[in-house]
């Protein structure tokens, strides 16, 4: 992957807890479900005033590069969501055999611009809502700054540590597509199953409860996890990948000199998820990746530029 | 003033969100220097400065400050009372006084200005708003609305509290919209309502009271005391690490040291991966049994006193552990199951440098050379094995060495490149002098780093550290100034730590070019200046050219390094000084002026002859010491030079009117200079 999280492993270690006495359900005296506990998370966070967003309906390697964080996060306007994106990381593949390793997962993600004074008070307030118990857990934040190469992006900011376990990446933007912030965005991201699993306390991403009414995360996602994980290490056509990496490169350009920064930077979403895609089918040497990543990085520097120029914005 | 001089202590404590456990240690040093500075500029100075750190706040107590600064008078130096009109005009503009109102001393013009004292609290409020501003965090962030100006405050993260009191008064001030008060907060969880601190007196026990232990040494003591004693109730001992223990303290604000048991099978797995892991990514301390083996045992650092004594927090970073320890599992079970060769094999596809082609490429290079270092003799058996056996076993090592890189294990943690290698092969029944020289190749890594003795280590930790040193310079990537991006300067500092430490005799210039000879003498110089060495000792023995056996190079240099301090040395040094300007004046060359030995056309003076017949002797002598390699008895033969030299020089004109006799006295200060030469260069010698 060549998305945020870069340096860090998906779900690498996401192990289950005790669920504190605290964990309920109002219907059921039970832990919530994945699919609850996503609903508890609309509800707060839309009680705080933020839109709430369905996900963006093309791959991607992680939220942070859904149009509603990226090119949202740059310039003056006020901005505040929330939505669930589908994450896709081909390399994080494993047939469905490994209990903490998908290629293909959720992530909730809450974008607040300014951020707020009181956004660490939000996030464990959140936490509670979903019924993480903090007199008998122990909530951390260390320190984990967070730059993404191909979005020319930076910021600074912590992994939220639950007894151990990193359950969300919390960051204060400094930098978007190069372009300093102005005003700061903050925001957070929940591994969702990390977090399920946690709550449900499940050993294995498959056992979980996707809802009330029987239906297992394994159900939901077991068969695709395998199919998936053969078609990213095995079958895909590499010619028709590497194809496909240039004819979005060459869209992102077309779409930049026609002036249309939201194509543009769709196209760079596509090339990103290209590459990772190649990543996986090991068909890009050491040298080349630089290479590789050096051109997503100037499609989407290009199309956040193209942004900021369109709306009159000043770098 | 009134006269009453009553002291005053300055509580300081600046509240954010959690600061990086890394950076805690270097911003009190920070906190106490900005502020001290800036109280100097005021003519105060603190008589006690304490210093506190924790995850949410930064604290300073200043004790002795007294109410009000003393008055001061304050003098800019302007310009000579001589200078030209325009410079004094400039000065009175710049000071805005008259030029009756400057004081003259010593022919220069100063303005002088009597400044009364100020109350303390007014020069504090200006000093912390000029610490909070010029912070010099490593990292630093904007945040919130104020950042739609990129003017606005940066910090470390979201800065939400000043407490300035000075005594049991507040010192207003206002910094980016945060005004400074009395109050702070207690421990996240345990107290996260207002607190208000009285004064400096009180800060530290009132924080305690609501669950913050504000001292950061107090903390430390804390965690290393009952970690420690942990492990004893459980019949272990704590594997000590007090990285850990800082940054541990660096994490919490009441930190509970909590014991927990990980599954035994996995110790299947080599404890260093354990340990890493436990360290690294969970920041857990490990402990070793009673035989001193590591035990299924971690003890983590929960920043709470949780209401269920810990049970869930000990259970939840079990099962973190365990995930993170049956990751580790699989990959070395993965591992296990390819054989070496097989994963070396992949290092094809792996570029090494786009200009010196894959890591497999690189292998090959490294295999020859280590082979060639054990075939030639550079290396030699210790324990008595023929050349040839341990040739082959260099060869096969050095293409083993590489074929972790591509092991699951050393992908998920690089930092166990070599060491998983050696498991690897040990495990596939390789000869332990292989898989030793696996494991130890990229040793020594760093100044104190242990230095393989092992022939075949050295073999291939010599050939893998040689090869990047020559191929990048050939491809003209070497480092320059601050950049050094491929580590060839610790690599030429490994090198010089392997031919030194075990005594190898050989000639670099067999594997080096020119230019690799001049950056290994750099290296050198850098790393005996450590020693004790002194570089232009060793410029002086490279000047010769040709010498490029370190050991030998070494006993030259250190030879030479007694004898300068000797008063022959000296003179000595100082007549081939004088010899050595006088040819130079002359022109004569370094090349011998022929013919050296050739009789004189006249009867030589006293001193003259004096001179030859010591030569006569002096050379051979010095040159056979040299071909023994005794070179302190090269210099023994070049100091009985010392007494004929001065002599010479004393009684003898060189600049003789006949063009013989001149001819001929050149020719015998330019014997000299060689005689010398056959030690070093002393042109090269400072002083």
């Amino acid at each position: 992957m060549i998305a945020r999280g870069e340096r860090r492993r998906s779900l690498d270690s996401a192990p289950g807890f005790r669920h504190s006495a605290a964990v309920t359900d109002p219907s059921a005296t039970r832990p919530l479900s994945f699919q609850a506990m996503i609903l508890r998370l609309h509800q707060y966070w839309s009680e705080r005033g933020c839109v709430i967003l369905q996900p963006y309906d093309m791959e991607m390697g992680a939220g942070t590069f859904h149009p509603a964080t990226t090119l949202r996060a740059l310039g003056p306007d006020t901005w505040n969501a929330a939505f669930v994106q589908p994450c896709r990381r081909p390399t994080d593949g494993r047939y469905g055999e490994n209990p903490n390793r998908l290629q293909h997962y959720y992530q909730y993600q809450v974008i607040l611009k300014p951020s707020p004074p009181d956004l660490q008070e939000l996030y464990l307030g959140s936490l509670a809502a979903i019924g993480v118990d903090m007199g008998v857990h122990d909530i951390r934040f260390v320190e984990d700054d967070w730059e993404s190469p191909t979005l020319g992006a930076w910021g600074l900011g912590w992994e939220v540590w639950c007894d151990g376990m990193e359950v969300t990446q919390f960051t204060y933007f400094q930098q978007m597509g190069g372009y300093d912030m102005k005003p700061v965005a903050g925001e957070l991201t929940y591994g969702l199953e990390r977090l399920a699993m946690y709550i449900q306390d499940v050993d294995n991403v498959y056992d979980l409860r996707f809802n009330d009414a029987g239906v297992s995360y394994g159900d939901v996602f077991l068969e695709n996890e395998r199919q998936m994980s053969a078609w990213n290490f095995e079958v895909a056509n590499t010619d028709a990948l590497f194809d496909a990496f240039r004819k979005a490169a060459a869209e992102c350009e077309n779409s930049l000199a026609a002036g249309l920064p939201i194509p543009a930077y769709e196209q760079a979403i596509k090339a990103s998820h290209t590459f990772n895609l190649l990543q996986a089918r090991g068909v890009i040497s050491v040298a080349e990746r630089q290479a590789y990543i050096g051109r997503v990085r100037d499609l989407a520097k290009g199309a956040c530029g193209a942004w900021m120029e369109k709306n009159g914005w000043a770098a | 003033m009134g006269g009453v001089n009553h002291m005053t202590d300055f509580l300081l404590e600046l509240r954010s969100e959690e600061i990086p456990a890394r950076m805690q240690a270097r911003a009190r040093e920070d906190l106490a220097r900005l502020f001290a500075a800036e109280l100097a500029r005021a003519g105060l100075t603190a008589s006690e400065t304490v210093t506190y750190a924790t995850p949410r706040r930064l604290a300073l107590i200043a004790r002795g400050l007294p109410e009000a600064t003393a008055a001061v008078s304050e003098e800019i130096k302007g310009p000579r009372a001589s200078a030209p009109p325009q410079a004094l005009e400039g000065f009175l503009r710049k000071t805005g006084l008259t030029r009756e109102q400057l004081t003259e001393r010593d022919g220069v013009l100063y303005a002088i200005s009597e400044k009364p004292g100020r109350a303390t609290a007014e020069v504090l409020a200006e000093a912390v708003a000029a610490v909070i501003r010029g912070f010099p965090w490593p990292k630093s962030m904007r945040w919130g609305a104020e950042s739609r100006s990129t003017e606005s405050l940066r910090w470390v993260r979201p800065l939400h509290g000043i407490i300035a009191l000075f005594g049991e008064q507040v010192v207003p001030v206002s910094v980016a919209g945060v005004e400074s008060g009395a109050a702070t907060r207690g421990h996240r969880f345990h107290h996260p309502g207002a607190i208000t601190i009285g004064s400096a007196a009180d800060y530290v026990e009132k924080l305690r009271a609501c669950h913050v232990i504000v001292d950061q040494d107090e903390r430390a003591a804390l965690i290393r005391e009952r970690a420690a004693a942990l492990a004893a109730e459980a019949g272990l001992v704590l594997v000590e690490d007090e990285g850990l223990v800082a940054e541990n303290a660096g994490l919490t604000e009441w930190p509970v040291p909590l014991l927990g048991r990980f599954d035994p099978a996995f110790l299947d797995v080599p404890p260093e991966v354990i340990q890493l892991t436990a360290r690294v990514n969970q920041k857990y301390f490990v402990c070793r049994d009673a035989d001193g083996r590591l035990a299924n045992a971690f003890v983590c650092t929960a920043n709470i006193a949780a209401s269920d004594g810990g049970a869930k927090i000990v259970d939840g970073n079990r099962k973190v552990l365990a995930a993170r320890l049956s990751d580790a599992r699989f990959f070395y079970e993965t591992d296990l199951k390819v054989p070496l060769e097989q994963q070396a094999a992949k290092l094809e596809k792996i570029v090494f440098h786009e200009k010196l082609g894959t890591v497999t490429d690189k292998v090959e290079r490294v295999a020859r050379l280590a082979r060639w270092l054990v075939e030639e003799g550079v290396i030699l058996s210790a324990r008595g094995e023929d050349l040839a056996s341990l040739a082959d076993m260099a060869g096969r090592a050095a293409r083993l060495a590489k074929a972790d890189l591509v092991t699951g294990m050393v992908g998920e943690f690089p930092e166990l490149q070599g060491l998983m290698g050696g498991y690897y092969a040990a495990a596939q029944g390789e000869p332990a002098a292989v898989a030793e020289a696996v494991r130890d190749h990229y040793k020594p890594v760093g100044q104190g780093d242990d230095v393989p003795t092992a022939p075949v280590t050295v073999a291939v930790s010599l050939a893998d550290k040689l090869d990047s040193i020559t191929q990048f310079f050939a491809a003209d990537l070497r480092p320059s100034g601050s950049k050094d991006p491929f580590a060839l300067r610790r690599s030429a500092l490994g090198v010089i730590a392997l031919i030194l430490d075990n005594g190898l005799r050989f000639p670099l210039s067999q594997v080096a070019s020119r230019d690799v000879l001049d950056f290994f003498a750099d290296r050198l110089k850098v790393q005996q200046r450590e020693a004790g060495v002194r570089h232009d000792l060793i410029d002086a023995v490279f000047a010769l050219g040709g010498e490029n056996d370190l050991v030998r190079l070494l006993a030259r240099v250190r030879a030479l390094q007694s004898f300068v301090g000797t008063e022959d040395g000296a003179n000595l040094l100082a007549g081939y000084k004088r010899a050595a300007n006088i040819l130079k004046k002359e022109g004569v060359g370094d090349a011998v002026p022929a013919p050296l030995h050739a009789p004189l056309s006249y009867t030589p003076e006293k001193d003259e002859a004096a001179l030859i017949a010591a030569l006569d002797s002096a050379e051979p002598a010095a040159a056979d010491a040299v071909a023994r390699e005794d070179f302190e008895g090269a210099m023994a033969a070049l100091a009985t030079l010392r007494a004929p030299i001065d002599a010479f020089f004393d009684h003898v004109t060189v600049n003789d009117p006949d063009p013989a006799k001149r001819a001929a006295r050149l020719a015998l200060l330019a014997r000299v200079r060689a005689a010398v030469h056959t030690v070093a260069d002393f042109a090269k010698i400072e002083g």
